[in-house]
């Protein structure tokens, strides 16, 4: 009961937190979409009168058609439902309806590499490369924290407990872009090991793509996991240091088991749940925060989708990769409550 | 409180960390205020005005990197005049100024660029040559500046000008010494054909005079103002970016901004999350429930996406965008000083104290908030380095504030310019060593006292 009532109240709170987003995206940038919406549809009408040349023709003079052409604007802004500002609750409600049921609408300016503009086509193209690049450094960063921090936890004091922590203190310190413009000085421009533009320059649908793409993802993997592990360890680290004085280590040792089995297994096993924890959540967040270093390393991913269109503006995907990259920070965010939830007994009879 | 005090600066000082973070700090806060005091805040004004840095090199080294190389690379100098002469007849005078200069340098100057402006009536002759090591006089140029009169522009009698080296009569005048060259010079540029030896095209180092002479009939003229730019290609401490900004100004400026910015922010968000959950926690009850839901909120936003939104419709000023950062950053202290509030409120004190009727503002104040005093002052050392590198990153993704050179700025700058691809390390390295010095100092001085915070709970 305990369980499925915090769950649910999780639940619609991250839905709330979802709305509330939408809401704010919308309300940021509701005036400038109005505006891009106007003129989009005169833009429309124009175009249609154009290539209805008998139309045009029968116009006496040119202030008749001036007038045509502004009743026909006014008559389909009226259809749209765009005569009401953009405040009003009705095209509120109906934008956010739109919004969560996935229809983005068509971009502005931005198009996908297969030429689309609709805006779904453009996150649907983009959102598997971030996930490939950060999913990848995610795990790499977890499974070298694990072990690190599982290593310095248990000898607390030792050589590598100070190592672990320093590197850890001094890599949080550093920020990722800037690392990874020193990457690109470094292996890039001085020893022309990889490219310093993660952009394949080979056609996406050209066969040699994934390997081209894999391999202009390397340096800004190394960056990213050169930065990350260090955290990792170190929170792994303060997690094992407190189950390590736990009374069951202390009689494991005893009995005579050896220390690497005592770390590596029954210790573990016991700081499993926050570390997935952190896992579910550090794998989503990285979504976002991989704006900047997707500039950097000019990676053909979300961040990046999101910074272009930042830069021209491009509202319908602005709002649409806002609302994906908060739908799977929501996400992961709950699934770490259900895990927590269900690795950890006690949180159920809380 | 006094003895809290003690405890702090003791804890503080026997950490080694906490010693060089305090260390760190200190030089970063004499940095800044040297700036301030010492560097003219015009400098700072016309950071980014691409005029009134004309007299700099373009992506200059800097200077120091001459100490490991073995053939020098020449140095940017701006030189002063060393010597003015005036000689005053009956109804001419002469004005002689020399610029000395030691050439010790390994390559040829990449141009050089006289500056002037003179005050007089008539049409006087500036005459322009250089006296160089060896002894030989080069004559580079006479010519006679216009009559001030017929141009009603300059009705102030005053007269400026620059004279470059690419200057097509100083080519021609050192054409005509091409008889003492060894080799051809018909395609050299001046300054090649200036510093060079006679005998072969190599450097001839030594002492160079330049000597340039205003013979007028006016006898009230003067030169108000004159420089000698020998064009190098290192400069300053730092170097220089493609827009001729000397680095080093703009590093500096940036230390005052980034403690500022990143103070401001931790201590805001710091103070309003502890009241906040302090609040929170000490009500309890449907006050707590609904405050800690809102705050669930704000925690789950996405803050990177929404603070880029926010810069880009409200407005990049730093000032909001110190709001803006300081929107995301109450949550968590807000959090956990709740959590501590609602221990401590049960503390036979607090509890002592409730029963005296005291109000719970004054209970919050008094007898809450002081016992909270480390752990609050822990989270504002470690919170600052985050609203550094978040401010960073925003003006490097250019969304900062333009009118500010904040080291972010100047790190998106080098960014658009290429300057890693091109290999202009001293434009990347400096700005994101200080970032991360800065942050480094914070997050050392916050763990130390963080420590403190846990064995005082």
């Amino acid at each position: 009961m305990g369980l499925r009532r915090y769950l649910a109240t999780r639940g619609i709170i991250l839905f709330c937190v979802l709305m509330m987003t939408l809401l704010l995206t919308i309300m940021l940038v509701g005036s400038n979409m109005d505006i891009i919406l106007k003129k989009g549809v005169s833009i429309q009408i124009r175009t249609e009168l154009t290539e209805n040349k008998s139309l045009v023709n029968s116009f006496k003079d040119t202030r008749e058609l001036d007038q045509f052409i502004q009743n026909r604007i006014n008559d389909r802004i009226k259809i749209l439902g765009l005569d009401s500002p953009w405040y009003s609750p009705n095209r509120i409600a109906l934008s956010m309806y739109k919004i969560i049921t996935l229809d983005f609408g068509h971009a502005t300016f931005l198009s996908s590499d297969s030429g689309s503009s609709l805006v779904s086509d453009i996150i649907l193209e983009k959102l598997p490369r971030t996930v490939l690049l950060f999913t990848t450094a995610t795990i790499i960063i977890s499974l070298i924290g694990i072990f690190l921090g599982a290593l310095a936890g248990s000898k607390t004091g030792s050589k590598i407990d100070k190592m672990t922590s320093s590197f850890a203190v001094i890599s949080g310190s550093f920020p990722v872009w800037w690392i990874g413009m020193l990457m690109i000085f470094v292996f890039a421009f001085t020893f022309h090991l990889f490219p310093a533009r993660a952009t394949p320059l080979v056609s996406p649908n050209d066969p040699g793509y994934m390997p081209a793409l894999l391999y202009h993802m390397t340096l800004p993997l190394i960056t990213i996991v050169l930065i990350g592990f260090g955290t990792w360890a170190y929170l792994v680290r303060n997690f094992m240091i407190n189950i390590m004085h736990e009374d069951f280590i202390t009689v494991k040792k005893t009995i005579g088991i050896s220390q690497s089995k005592i770390v590596f297994q029954s210790a573990l096993k016991n700081v499993a749940p926050p570390i997935i924890t952190i896992l579910a959540l550090s794998l989503s967040g990285s979504l976002g925060g991989a704006i900047i270093t997707e500039a950097v390393f000019d990676w053909p991913g979300m961040g990046r989708l999101y910074f272009e269109a930042i830069n021209v503006m491009d509202l319908p995907v602005i709002i649409g990769a806002t609302y994906v990259l908060t739908a799977f920070f929501l996400i992961s965010i709950f699934v770490s409550d259900l895990l927590y939830g269900y690795l950890d007994p006690r949180i159920k009879t809380m | 409180m006094g003895l809290f005090r003690n405890d702090l600066s003791t804890s503080i000082l026997k950490s080694k960390t906490g010693m060089s973070g305090v260390g760190i700090l200190l030089c970063l806060i004499l940095v800044s205020i040297f700036t301030m005091v010492f560097v003219p805040l015009d400098t700072y004004k016309q950071w980014n005005n691409p005029s009134s840095w004309t007299s700099f090199p373009k992506s200059a080294l800097p200077s120091w990197v001459n100490t490991f190389l073995v053939k020098k690379i020449p140095e940017h100098q701006l030189l002063e005049n060393t010597q003015t002469t005036i000689q005053t007849d009956d109804n001419t005078r002469k004005i002689i100024q020399n610029f000395e200069m030691d050439y010790t340098y390994d390559y040829f100057p990449n141009d050089f660029i006289y500056q002037y402006t003179v005050e007089y009536l008539g049409t006087p002759v500036l005459e322009f040559d250089v006296i160089r090591p060896d002894g030989a006089t080069l004559h580079l140029l006479s010519y006679s500046l216009p009559d001030l009169k017929s141009n009603t522009a300059y009705s102030d009698k005053v007269y400026s000008d620059k004279v470059f080296s690419t200057n097509e009569s100083i080519r021609k005048n050192i054409l005509l010494e091409s008889d003492r060259f060894a080799f051809s010079i018909d395609n050299m540029p001046s300054e090649e054909v200036i510093f060079s030896k006679f005998n072969a095209h190599e450097v001839l180092k030594g002492k160079y005079t330049f000597v340039t002479k205003i013979s007028t009939t006016d006898t009230r003229s003067a030169i108000h103002d004159s420089k000698l730019i020998v064009g190098g290609k290192v400069f300053g401490l730092i170097g220089t970016d493609d827009q001729r900004r000397d680095l080093a100004i703009g590093l500096l400026w940036g230390t005052p901004l980034a403690l500022f910015i990143g103070i401001t922010v931790s201590v805001a968000s710091v103070v309003s999350g502890l009241i906040y959950g302090v609040f929170a926690g000490y009500k309890g009850g449907k006050t707590d429930e609904s405050m800690m839901r809102f705050n669930d909120i704000i925690y789950a936003l996405p803050a990177l996406p929404f603070l880029i939104i926010l810069s880009v419709t409200i407005s990049n000023s730093i000032f909001l965008m110190i709001g803006f950062l300081m929107i995301f950053g109450w949550v968590g202290i807000a959090k956990v000083s709740r959590s501590m509030a609602l221990q401590i409120k049960n503390r036979q004190f607090v509890e002592a104290s409730r029963t005296m009727g005291q109000k719970s503002s004054k209970i919050i104040f008094k007898h809450i908030i002081p016992q909270i005093m480390p752990y609050a002052l822990a989270s504002i050392a470690i919170s600052v380095p985050a609203a550094i590198t978040t401010e960073a990153g925003l003006s490097f993704l250019g969304l900062g504030d333009p009118s500010f050179p904040t080291w972010g700025q100047i790190l998106h700058d080098a960014s658009t310019h290429g300057a890693v691809t091109r290999g202009l390390w001293w434009w990347v390295i400096p700005p994101g060593i200080m970032i991360s010095l800065t942050g480094l100092a914070f997050v050392f001085v916050g763990n130390s006292l963080d420590r403190l915070s846990r064995i005082k709970r």
